[in-house]
């Protein structure tokens, strides 16, 4: 007998073994291996405790105060610190935690904040379509009037930006409301889901919303 | 069967100890991303705002070098188009070769135009100033600055649009310049804007017709 007894169970256990294994392994680089858990959660600490939850959330100001550009350019600015000193020259002017923003607005030397949203250089976005157009702010940063420390909440993988290509209607709303990131159509969710199918078709068809498929409109 | 029950035991604790090492997917993390080709994310070309070993100054967002003129897109204003290096009233407030302050806004205010205005008052006015110029922001609200001017204030409403124009752009007292943040056109629309808000609160009863002024009274 050259094969011991128990080897007779290798064509039924194999499989079964691969199954179990291929299928945990398949879940795993799923769940963990695409954007959706690699840059989802990315929080790095900033130079500065800067707090949008308090500045934008609790004060309210509009996401445009600081980053001014975003209507205008395909970027949008991170403030110099000649903005945060609008106001800090006279609140807070003496807190520790802002000595970083006082020396830089003295000096010009750049206060080092930590990009959080980044795309690769190969993606061309542009803000400035997407917010002319009544696409908010929250449907790629999440909302960041409730984060004190701003955190990764969209996966931003090429299938993230294409769900919305591909159904523009489902996220698009009044281009005043953009910067408004809690705002609904109604308090409702029934309502709102309802008022959004309606509206959304109708706006994307008034406005030419084009959110092209083809590989040239992001990559060049 | 024996081989497959302690196989299944093993592959589970395994799967467990992994899970209870990387956590939940999407869960907090401060060190950035992985990028898998780093060399195709990241090229070697200047991206805005990083930092860059080129320059002395190790900045990729250079300013232009001095003297430099902007050959944008001219603006087309009341008085026809203007480039933004030419000394019209439009870039500077002040009468095309004098000091003085221009009395009215170059630009044709319509009701589009004063919407753009009311929208860029609230974006960077009213935090201050509040939504009706009163003063009564909210860094007024949370007692954080004291002093904010009344923009229904006798001496705001004489003042030269030119003028208000030029505090805008340059700031004034503890108030910060905000020329460089908001653009020639836009700073425009706030001033007409500000200018419908003053008018809010001068209104006369003689102004209204007859069924408005009946309809005031009860």
């Amino acid at each position: 007998m050259i094969f011991p007894k128990w080897t007779n169970q290798i064509p039924f256990l194999l499989p079964i073994g691969l199954a179990l294994v291929g299928g945990v392994v398949a879940a795993g680089v799923t769940l963990y291996c695409t954007p959706k858990n690699t840059r989802v959660g990315y929080q790095p600490v900033q130079p500065v405790p800067f707090s949008h939850a308090i500045h934008a959330g609790q004060l309210g100001m509009d996401c445009r105060y600081c980053h001014s550009t975003v209507e205008k350019s395909w970027m949008a600015n991170i403030p110099s610190a000649s903005t945060c000193m609008n106001c800090h020259s006279q609140v807070l002017k003496d807190d520790p935690r802002l000595a970083l923003v006082r020396d830089s607005a003295a000096t010009g030397k750049p206060i080092p904040w930590v990009q959080v949203h980044i795309v690769p250089d190969y993606v061309y976005f542009n803000h400035s379509v997407h917010v002319a157009r009544g696409f908010s702010c929250v449907e790629c940063h999440g909302r960041i009037d409730q984060m004190d420390e701003v955190r990764h909440a969209k996966s931003f993988s090429m299938s993230f930006c294409l769900d919305c290509h591909r159904n523009p209607a489902a996220a698009i709303r009044p281009p005043d409301k953009v910067t408004d990131l809690g705002w609904q159509w109604s308090t409702n969710a029934a309502e709102s889901a309802a008022l959004q199918a309606a509206n959304g078709k109708k706006f994307v068809h008034d406005w030419r919303v084009e959110s092209l498929q083809s590989c040239s409109a992001c990559h060049r | 069967m024996r081989y497959l029950l302690y196989f299944i035991l093993v592959f589970v604790a395994i799967t467990a100890a992994v899970f209870g090492l990387v956590g939940l997917p999407g869960h907090l993390s401060r060190k950035p991303p992985l990028e898998v080709f780093p060399d195709m994310d990241r090229q070697a070309k200047l991206r805005p705002a990083q930092p860059n070993g080129f320059f002395a100054n190790g900045l990729s967002s250079q300013l232009p070098p001095e003297g430099t003129v902007v050959r944008s897109a001219p603006v087309a204003t009341a008085e026809g188009a203007v480039y933004a290096y030419q000394d019209v009233a439009f870039n500077t407030g002040r009468a095309t070769g004098s000091t003085n302050f221009v009395e009215t806004n170059p630009m044709t205010v319509d009701a589009a135009f004063l919407g753009r205005g009311r929208t860029q008052y609230d974006i960077s006015c009213a935090p201050c100033h509040g939504a009706l110029g009163d003063g009564n922001g909210i860094t007024k609200k949370i007692g954080v600055m004291p002093a904010v001017a009344n923009l229904h204030d006798q001496r705001l409403v004489e003042m030269t649009d030119g003028e208000i124009f030029n505090t805008i752009t340059h700031g004034k007292g503890l108030m910060g310049a905000y020329g460089p943040m908001v653009a020639a056109e836009d700073r425009w629309a706030i001033v007409a804007y500000t200018r419908a808000l003053q008018l809010s609160r001068l209104g006369m009863p003689e102004e209204l017709s007859a069924e408005q002024r009946a309809a005031l009274k009860k």
